[in-house]
């Protein structure tokens, strides 16, 4: 079964929880889907078994050999990236949407397209199984894809290796990346704070997963720094019919587990927070 | 308060909830209380949440939209020229059987379709792609939040617009969105200053890393905020030390700070010495930004 962690933000210790349940099952295939900001591979340093590049996209360039600086280029895009500088046609590399117009217009040929193909997809082992995550590099775009890459390879190995396990670290915010992130998985556990920017988060993570039929769990962490939130959050989850797969106190050890490069049960097996996430865990599962 | 400075602070982080949100908006009110002339834009535009912290009076919000093709099948000749031209495979076409439609969900707006139809078959028409919407917080206090619709490809579009709107005078605060990506690109990229918040933990450094080398690549100045701290390990004082990176503040960790940001309260409100940190601050960046020759 595949189950995903998401959260609205990051930093509500999506991540934490993704690691925990990784090291809950004998054996999983973990997939580190937070493309922009891949941080598990710190916890389990997986060896390095694979690599793919990623392609993310294009972008323009300017062969200066055969422009004549007619500016036709300019009018033609929409994307405000191509401007004189210092009298000069220039296009920026940072607002160039990649669309290609400009290069199939230019009377002279003088615009190549390049691919961005900084980003990457790594596989390995890790001592709970297989690990497979995504790095985007800084200012590429299309995360949503490279997501679907290392689910694919996810899926790819659990078959190969008999693991019926996947856990998914999926990445913040409710754009295309998470959305490619829940699409055909069994359980979407959504982790919160009870924070007032906490729920309206989550309200707005719930009014998408909700388009998918999919078992979606809430964990309220931190659930103690601010009680009355956590109870407005719990009324919320129960009139839209969503389950609260449980809540977890603040406990300063889930800093020192990642400290240590331990995943919260690792560190502190026997503590009462490693107890509710194990229950927490079954319960998904079953 | 004399001459109001003009400059654009964005404030960042490798990932979301180390505390971006806590520092644009307290630093934002403490701003607003020395009665600096400020905006705060809010392009976190999956999940704009400055707002939630203060009472504003709505006075201006429009959508921002993209052209999307529209194809007249009366006059298409199923040529697939707009289909080839289409750099992001958002035009569908089966010639065979008279099928041709847009997806309209992988549609950037960039034009080609409409350039490479030599039939007049293709016009165009608006779509959302989200909403600007502009808040009076108090006198000449001003909060912009970009919020990008849901399913749209990237809150990009929204963003650029919301700082457009911001204009170019006063203080501008830019709350960014999480991540290295694009989103995080195009807001640094128009900012004089770049405030990065981070957690003394390893996931926190590594993100800092991250945002680092991509400011260093946009050239940017920028500064480190250290929130959470006491809570983890040293390595990032490390870091920041071997790489002359200005620590700006630290933020302690507080339980109390927790609790009250928890309810969406600005947590400086009733603490007049940490509203004078967060000004020391902004004097530090101000004179960081004038002793560099890097011009707006
Ligand atoms: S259209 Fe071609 S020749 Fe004209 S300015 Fe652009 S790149 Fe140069
Ligand atoms: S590829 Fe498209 S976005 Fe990039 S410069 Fe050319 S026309 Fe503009
Ligand atoms: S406007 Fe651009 S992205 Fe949209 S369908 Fe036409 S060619 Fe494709
Ligand atoms: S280019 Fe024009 S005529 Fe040709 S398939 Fe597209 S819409 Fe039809």
């Amino acid at each position: 079964m595949q189950i995903a962690v998401i959260s609205g933000k990051g930093g509500t210790g999506k991540s934490s929880i993704s690691a925990a349940f990784a090291t809950l099952s004998d054996k999983v295939v973990l997939a580190d889907c937070d493309v922009d900001a891949a941080n598990l591979y710190i916890l389990f340093n997986p060896t390095h078994e694979e690599e793919q590049v990623y392609i993310s996209g294009q972008k323009a360039e300017i062969d200066y050999t055969l422009c004549t600086n007619c500016g036709l280029c300019a009018s033609y895009c929409r994307f405000d990236a191509i401007s004189l500088v210092n009298e000069k046609i220039t296009i920026s590399d940072i607002l160039c949407d990649g669309c290609k117009l400009c290069s199939r217009i230019c009377p002279t040929e003088a615009i190549s397209m390049i691919d961005s193909n900084d980003s990457r997809m790594f596989a390995g082992t890790f001592r709970n199984g297989k690990m497979v995550y995504g790095r985007l590099a800084p200012g590429e775009d299309n995360s949503g894809k490279l997501v679907n890459i290392v689910r694919d390879k996810a899926k790819e190995i659990a078959k190969a290796e008999n693991i019926d396990t996947i856990i998914i670290d999926g990445p913040p915010g409710i754009g295309c990346p998470m959305i490619s992130t829940i699409t055909g998985v069994d359980s979407v556990v959504i982790v919160t704070e009870p924070t007032l920017s906490g729920k309206h988060d989550l309200e707005r993570t719930i009014e998408i997963t909700s388009k998918f039929n999919l078992k979606t769990w809430v964990i309220i962490n931190k659930f103690d720094l601010n009680e009355d939130m956590t109870l407005e959050i719990e009324n919320y989850c129960r009139g839209i019919d969503i389950a609260i797969a449980g809540k977890l106190g603040f406990d300063p050890q889930v800093v020192q587990a990642m400290v240590n490069c331990k995943s919260i049960p690792e560190w502190i097996p026997n503590s009462t927070i490693s107890k509710q996430i194990r229950e927490i865990f079954e319960n998904i599962k079953n | 308060m004399i001459n109001p400075p003009n400059i654009k602070i964005a404030i960042a982080s490798g990932k979301g909830g180390t505390g971006k949100t806590l520092v644009s908006t307290n630093l934002f009110y403490t701003l607003q209380q020395n009665k600096y002339p400020t905006t705060l834009v809010d392009c976190d535009a999956e999940e704009p949440n400055d707002l939630v912290f203060f009472e504003g009076k709505l006075v201006k919000t429009y959508e921002e939209t993209q052209k999307v093709p529209v194809i007249d099948k009366s006059r298409c000749t199923f040529c697939g020229r707009c289909h080839d031209y289409c750099n992001y495979n958002a035009i569908f076409i089966l010639p065979p059987f008279k099928i041709i439609k847009v997806i309209e969900d992988l549609c950037h707006g960039c034009g080609a379709c409409s350039v490479a139809c030599n039939d007049m078959a293709i016009s165009e028409k608006d779509e959302s792609l989200g909403t600007i919407s502009c808040f009076d917080i108090a006198e000449k206090s001003i909060i912009i939040e970009a919020k990008m619709k849901v399913g749209v490809f990237s809150p990009v579009s929204v963003i650029k617009q919301a700082i457009k709107e911001a204009g170019n005078t006063g203080i501008i605060l830019l709350d960014s969105p999480p991540g290295t990506s694009c989103p995080f690109i195009h807001t640094v990229s128009t900012a004089d200053f770049v405030i990065l918040v981070t957690e003394p933990t390893p996931f926190g450094l590594s993100d800092l890393k991250q945002s680092v080398d991509t400011l260093k690549t946009l050239n940017k100045k920028y500064g480190v905020i250290i929130n959470r701290a006491g809570m983890g390990d040293n390595e990032i004082y490390d870091y920041l030390k071997q790489e002359h990176i200005p620590l700006l503040m630290e933020i302690p960790f507080d339980k109390t700070i927790a609790r009250n940001y928890s309810k969406g309260e600005i947590v400086v409100k009733d603490k007049p010495e940490f509203q004078e940190q967060f000004l020391t601050m902004f004097n530090s960046i101000l004179e960081q930004n004038a002793n560099s020759s890097h011009q707006r």
